[in-house]
Order: structure tokens, then sequence, then C-alpha cells
């Protein structure tokens, strides 16, 4: 039977091709990857070979023809004993398949379920904070930590902690310190100094049906497993279409620690916060330490846990219960006040405080937000809050170009302009890589004074 | 563009002796039946038939974007996969078509995916280079050359972790063996001693560079001694040498040694991608592997000449898997597109706990 030859399509982009010359003649023999003819595209010169077998009855584009649209018939394939007089109504290969029906969609595709015009972003609520009134203890962040992985491990097999320094060094930071003793070298494994190699054996690991724990000794060393982590653990669950879950935390600390200058010194906050696929955590205190990492241990989607070096010394206390998770995505109100919304994250959430109790004295009210969650991250306490106090400054050690601060500025003049009694102010890292010298190191950083400035200038005072 | 030989390939096998002196050295090889040899056979002409077909609905404009076919090394996939068990794990790059229908995988759901239709084992949000099926432990189809090496040796982890007995099969190809993060794998697989087998396709081009222009070693085989991983060159066109290569290599992983490396010496007929003139080699060096190596003539010569099968059964078998690959392609243009809410799924798991 004959066989039409349509013009085909050679690149993504491709809608039309110059016919640059036809290698085989009317009546040649064709078989399958002979090449029949040569076509410019907007890129490049190409073959086109034979799809099918037969005898070339008719070219029905000549040779040095611009613009020929895509799947338009070029010529005609005939079999042996054929004439090309038999041609008129040569069917094309699939085209005839190609288009079908709204009527055979309809028909084919039996459940179909209850479309909304536009299709419209859900929004799933994040679990309240469960109410605690049960005993309470004074620890580190870094033994909240610790104590979040060892009760996790104990809780489950399948989690277990890598990194570098985790186990027979007992944590570059002391975060995984008695972790090898009590669960041994199968689940507390000491990497090579090997980033992009062992984030993604994590995540193969966990697409097999592990929980691992990745640690970056810092995060400032992500960057070498960058891909693996938003290519590989991010993107994969939505890339298989639901398949393909990625139950992996990766944390370590986060920020400027001290003195160690521009290579070891970055907030990856608004990195992480970019991209769907994954949630990204960020604790203040101890309480939201344990609670959140427990919770992000036990989350089946991949969480960035980014913790602050500062902070690991500092003590707070927290609920005395193996059992106490903070949910993921859900702010908290530190400090209740009516005249202006500071909304801070990590390390600066205690900047924010110090800065409120200084307000306080000056007759300023300030309702301080720690963030916990970036990604997604709690619009709503946000946006009630600025409905309260009209007023909106947010803090946060990365650089504000693109930053946390600027998501927190947008969502509060898309969701809540009309309440706004002052344009929102950011309060961020000097915008410049992390100096060296003490002296430009402390100007680099913000600190509570230019959060007084600034809750003084959004309120005119 | 497409090359759909029909049942004209036989005739032209006749014409092949010289270069099947693999009839002899078959004797000695694993002990495989005739019939083991027709399912074979059946493999790697269905993945064949389907890349074929998959380059005329390219061409068509049916399928977009990136779309790398796996025509001439079709002996690769389809040896690894009989010498493996079904406890092991696969994983591969972006040309994965023809890993997806070996593991298994439904031809309908993969040329499904290739249209970005809800049919496809994606639901047509992944595309030719992102297909994964947990039923199968195919775990994709990633589009970062190298990405999917230490993803590869965690899913061995997760085997030796749980000690499931299975091995993964990861493979790359012979662009990927310069990216920093294999070597990062290998020396922690070794170094671990999982339960990996390394598939090097050593297809001689790493798009339109060719492996000596990239690479200062050319023995890829050898890439595994600074970390003491053992490396073997398979001859990638003959399904055979594959299958018995490939299972020492597999014995040696799941017995606790630690990883192997097999270079697979192949071809790739096609370009690189649908969209890639293919300037950088000559026709005629395309056209002698195709009529010298071919592995699928050259193992339907075998066949015949053993006497385990006849011409018109060779011909039943090609009309079954052409009408295999047909009404795949009828599925994939049927199936609808996604419901617009799909945007939205798949982003995040629900908590469970």
């Amino acid at each position: 039977m004959a066989t039409q030859v349509l013009m085909p399509a050679l690149s993504p982009t491709m809608t039309e091709g110059k016919i640059a010359k036809w290698m085989k003649s009317e009546g040649d023999k064709v078989e399958s990857g002979d090449v029949l003819c040569e076509i410019e595209t907007d890129k490049a010169t190409m073959e086109v070979e034979a799809v099918d077998e037969g005898i070339l009855g008719k070219i029905l584009v000549s040779e040095g023809t611009e613009n020929v649209a895509v799947n338009a018939p070029i010529a005609v394939l005939i079999e042996e004993g054929e004439s090309a007089d038999d041609i008129a109504d040569a069917p094309a290969p699939a085209a005839a398949a190609a288009a079908p029906t709204e009527e055979e969609v309809e028909k084919e595709e039996a459940p179909k379920e209850e479309a909304a015009s536009a299709p419209a972003q859900p929004k799933s609520e994040p679990a309240p904070e469960p109410e605690y009134d049960g005993p309470m203890k004074s620890q580190t962040v870094r033994e909240a930590l610790r104590d979040a992985m060892a009760e996790e491990m104990r809780r489950e097999e399948k989690v277990f902690l890598m990194g570098e320094e985790v186990a027979e060094y007992q944590g570059a930071y002391k975060i995984s310190q008695g972790l090898l003793d009590e669960f041994g070298a199968k689940r507390v494994i000491d990497t090579p100094i090997t980033e992009q190699g062992f984030a993604g054996l994590g995540v193969g690991a966990a697409f097999h049906g592990l929980k691992p724990i990745v640690e970056f000794m810092t995060f400032n060393f992500a960057m070498q497993a960058i891909d693996q982590i938003i290519n590989s653990a991010a993107k994969t669950l939505y890339m298989s279409g639901g398949q393909m879950g990625c139950p992996i935390v990766f944390r370590g600390p986060n920020g400027a620690a001290a003195r160690v200058a521009a290579q070891h010194s970055q907030c990856y906050a608004s990195w992480y916060a970019n991209c769907p696929g994954m949630k990204v955590v960020a604790p203040w205190s101890a309480s939201d330490a344990k609670g959140l990492l427990k919770s992000a241990i036990r989350d089946p989607n991949p969480v960035i846990f980014l913790e602050n070096e500062i902070l690991y010394g500092q003590s707070f206390e927290l609920p005395d219960d193996d059992d106490f998770t903070l949910p993921i995505g859900k702010a908290k109100i530190e400090r209740k006040g009516s005249d202006v919304t500071i909304v801070a994250y990590s390390i600066a959430v205690g900047i924010a405080m110090e800065a409120a109790e200084k307000l306080a004295e000056e007759g300023i009210d300030a309702e301080v937000i720690n963030l916990r969650t970036i990604r997604p991250m709690d619009t709503a306490t946000i946006i009630e809050s600025v409905k309260k106090t009209n007023r909106l400054v947010s803090v946060g050690e990365g650089w504000p170009t693109c930053g946390i601060g600027s998501e927190v500025s947008s969502i509060a003049m898309e969701q809540a302009f009309d309440y706004l009694d002052a344009p929102p102010v950011r309060v961020a890292g000097v915008d410049v890589p992390m100096p060296y010298a003490a002296n430009l190191e402390k100007l680099a950083l913000p600190k509570a004074p230019q959060v007084i400035e600034a809750a003084k200038s959004v309120c005119y005072v | 563009m497409a090359r759909a030989s029909k049942s004209g390939a036989s005739s032209k096998s006749a014409a092949k002796s010289t270069s099947r002196s693999k009839s002899k050295s078959a004797a000695k090889k694993p002990e495989v039946t005739g019939e083991q040899l027709l399912s074979y056979y059946r493999d790697m002409l269905m993945i064949r038939r389907f890349e074929e077909k998959a380059g005329q609905l390219y061409g068509m404009g049916l399928i977009g974007g990136f779309c790398h076919l796996y025509i001439g090394q079709e002996a690769v996939v389809v040896g690894m996969t009989q010498a493996g068990t079904s406890d092991d794990s696969v994983i591969t790059s972006y040309r994965d078509h023809g890993h997806m229908l070996a593991c298994g995988m439904d031809p309908k759901g993969v040329m499904a995916e290739l249209t970005g239709r809800r049919g496809g084992y994606s639901k047509g949000k992944g595309g030719s280079m992102h297909m994964f099926s947990r039923e199968k432990n195919f775990f994709g189809g990633h589009g970062i050359v190298g990405a999917q090496v230490p993803l590869g040796t965690g899913l061995a982890f997760g085997h030796k972790y749980s000690e499931d007995g299975g091995v993964c099969h990861t493979y790359m190809g012979d662009g990927a063996v310069n990216q920093g993060q294999i070597y990062e794998s290998f020396n922690m697989a070794s170094l671990w001693k999982l339960p990996v087998v390394y598939v090097i396709e050593n297809n001689k081009y790493g798009m339109g560079t060719s492996v000596e222009r990239a690479s200062s070693n050319v023995e890829l085989h050898e890439r595994g001694a600074a970390h003491d991983i053992p490396g073997m060159q398979v001859n990638g066109m003959d399904v055979m040498d594959v299958l018995e290569k490939g299972g020492k290599a597999l014995e040696h992983a799941r017995s606790g040694k630690g990883p192997y490396i097999l270079e697979m010496k192949t071809y790739r007929y096609r370009g690189h991608s649908m969209s890639d003139p293919a300037k950088y080699r000559s026709k005629e060096e395309v056209q002698k592997m195709r009529k010298e190596s071919d592995p699928i003539d050259n193992l339907r010569h075998t066949i015949l000449e053993a006497g385990h099968s006849n011409e018109d059964e060779m011909k039943d078998i090609d009309k079954e898997i052409k009408s295999i690959v047909t009404s795949a392609a009828e599925f994939a243009q049927q199936s609808p597109e996604p419901d617009e809410s799909e945007l939205y799924t798949d982003v995040f798991l629900e908590a469970s706990a």
C-alpha cells in the first residue's frame, strides 16, 4: 500500500524547513534507513531517513522549496507492483490517528474528574501546634538536635545518619555526639569528603525506601551537591507522576558563624525556598530544633533543615517528651504585640526579640513572628498580624536581593495592601560577600539597633 | 528520519555470515535454550521497533522536546536484564526507553509518556527522560549527565542496608564517565562494598564528541582502578556476551564483593537526540556498524542457523511486535492530555502519620 512521507520535525522548535536536496529519485528502491533527502532547519542541515520501505513513487515537494510545513506530505512511497498513478489517496502513516476528535477523547477516558475551569492551587493547612502542658527542661539547641535524631532512630530502623565526621569524630559541631555508640556503624556513617556523591547516594537510598538524614558540615559545602538536592530530591516526585517519594533530611549549619569569611558564611534560605518540591525549615530555639527536626525526619518529602552554628550552644526551655513534635509550615508568634509586626527566622528571631524588648521601653509594642518554616511559608499568620499592626519589618541574615524578606514583603503587599500604613522594610545582611575583619563582619550582619530603627520608621516615630 | 524496516531486515541478514562467529562461541556461553534466544530476540526487536515508532511520532510533532533513541544498543540492556533477578533495581540517564521496556514496563505507558498524555508512566509530567516504575524496580530516567550514578549507588546502599539481595544496575554513557560524581560514587561503593554494577554504555560519542576527544584514557573499563573496582570490556552488540559477562559482574556484586564495572562497546545508529545532524561521524561508519554488527540481525541469524526457529516463525514475531508497537502508538495519541488540575499535584506527598 502506498504511504506518504511527511515533512518531519527535526528539533523541538522546528515548524517548517527547506527541502535542500533529494538524494533519491522517483522510481528508486528505498530501504528503511536510506537517506531520502536533506532538509535545512532553523539550526542545521539534516538527513531524512526513510521510515518505511518501498519505491519512491512520487516526489511531491521539489528540491529548493522553502518554508515546507512540518507534517506536509513531501513524497509517496509505493510497493512493488503498484503504480505511481495509484497514489492519489495515499494515507499518511499515522497522521490519521494524530488528532483524535473531542468525542473520541471523551469516550476513551472513563474516569473524568470534575475539572475546575482554571486550575486552582490546593492549599493544605498545616496541623496546629499541639497543646503541651507537660514537664519542661532546659537544653541547648545542640542537645535538642541530637535527641531528635536519636529518638527518631530508636523509633524507626530505616532512619540513618550520614555525613562528614558524624560518627567517630562525634560530629564536627558535636551534634551527633553519642549516636555511633548507640546505633553502630551501620546507621551512623562517616562519609568521605564528597558532598555531591553522598547527597546523591542519600537520595538514591531514600528512593529505595530508607529515611536518610544527610548532614552537611555546613550548608556552604552543600553547594557542591545542589544539583542532587534540587534536580534529584525535589523534582523526582513530580516528574514521576507521584511515584517516587524521597523522604530525606538535609541538615547542617547555615549562614554566618564567626570570622570564617565569605565562602563559609552564606545563608541559603532563599536559594532552597525558591524551589518547589521540598520543605525548608529554619529553627531558632531548642524547642523549634527538636520539634521540627523530628517532624522533618517523619516527613515523606525532602526537607532542608537550616541550623545556625551560633545558636548551637544557646539554651532554651523545651518540652521533656520523646513524642514532642512541631508542625512544619506553621509559624510561631514569639511575642504578642499591637504596633508593628517583625517577621524573622533562625538566629534573627533572637535579634527581633531583643529589639522588641527595647522598643517596648520606648512605648512601641512589637509582635515577633518566628517563621520556623520558610517553605511552605505560614502566610496566614503573617497576614493576620499585619492586619492588626498595619506595619511590617522583616529580619534575616541573608542577602536582601530576592531574599526571604522580599518574599515576606510581597506577601503582605499582595494580601494585605489596604491594611499597611507604611511600606514594609527589610532588615537583612549587607549586600557584600562576608568580610573576615571583625569590625567589618559585625557591620555586615543585622543587629537589634537596625531592627529598632526599621520598626520606628514604619511607625513614623 | 525514522527507520522502520518492517520485515525487510531479514533479507539483509543472509549476506552477513562473516560477522557471525558468535554462533560458535555461543555454545560455550551460559546454557541458553532456543526459547530463551527467541525471547532475547523478541525483547531487542521490541525496543528497536518501539524506538523507530517514537522517531516517527517525533517527526510528526507528537513527541516534543528531547528524544534520545536507543537504536543499536539493544543487546546491552536486554542482556543485562536477563542476567539479573527481579530483586535488582535499574537506573539510567536519559536514553532510557530501552531500559524501561526491558524491565517489563508497558509500551503503551512509555509511549504515552513520550506524547505527554495522562496514560503515561508519569501522567505526562516527566516525558522521555523522566519515567519510573516502582513495581518494576526501574528508578529512572534522569536528565542530568552522571547524576544517576550517585543515585544508583544509593539504591545499592539500600539493597545492602535492607539485605534484600538486590543489585543495582547503574547505567551511564561514555560521556558521563568524565563527571566527578562518578568517581565519588566509585569510591564509596568500593569502600562500603555496595552491590552495584556500573554499566558504561560506550557508544563512542558523548553527544558529538568522540571518546578519543573527551577521555585521556579510552579504556573505560579501567576507570575503577583507582578504587579497586574490577572492570571488563564487553561486546555490547552481542547479547550473549552481555549475558555472560553481566552474569559474572552481578554475581560478584551480589556475593558481597562490592561494585563491578562493565564497559559495553556499543553503537547508536541515530543522532544523540532527534535534532542531531550527526556531522561528527561518517555515514559509512554508521552503515558498516549496522551491516556487520547489528545485535538483532546477528541473533536472528544465530537462531535460524541453529534451527531454533524458521523464517515463518520469526516473521510472526516481527508481526506481533509491530502490532504491540502500533497499539502503543495509538494509545499514546488517544490518551488525553493530563487534566489541568494535575499541574499542582505530586509536588509533595501528604504525611501519613
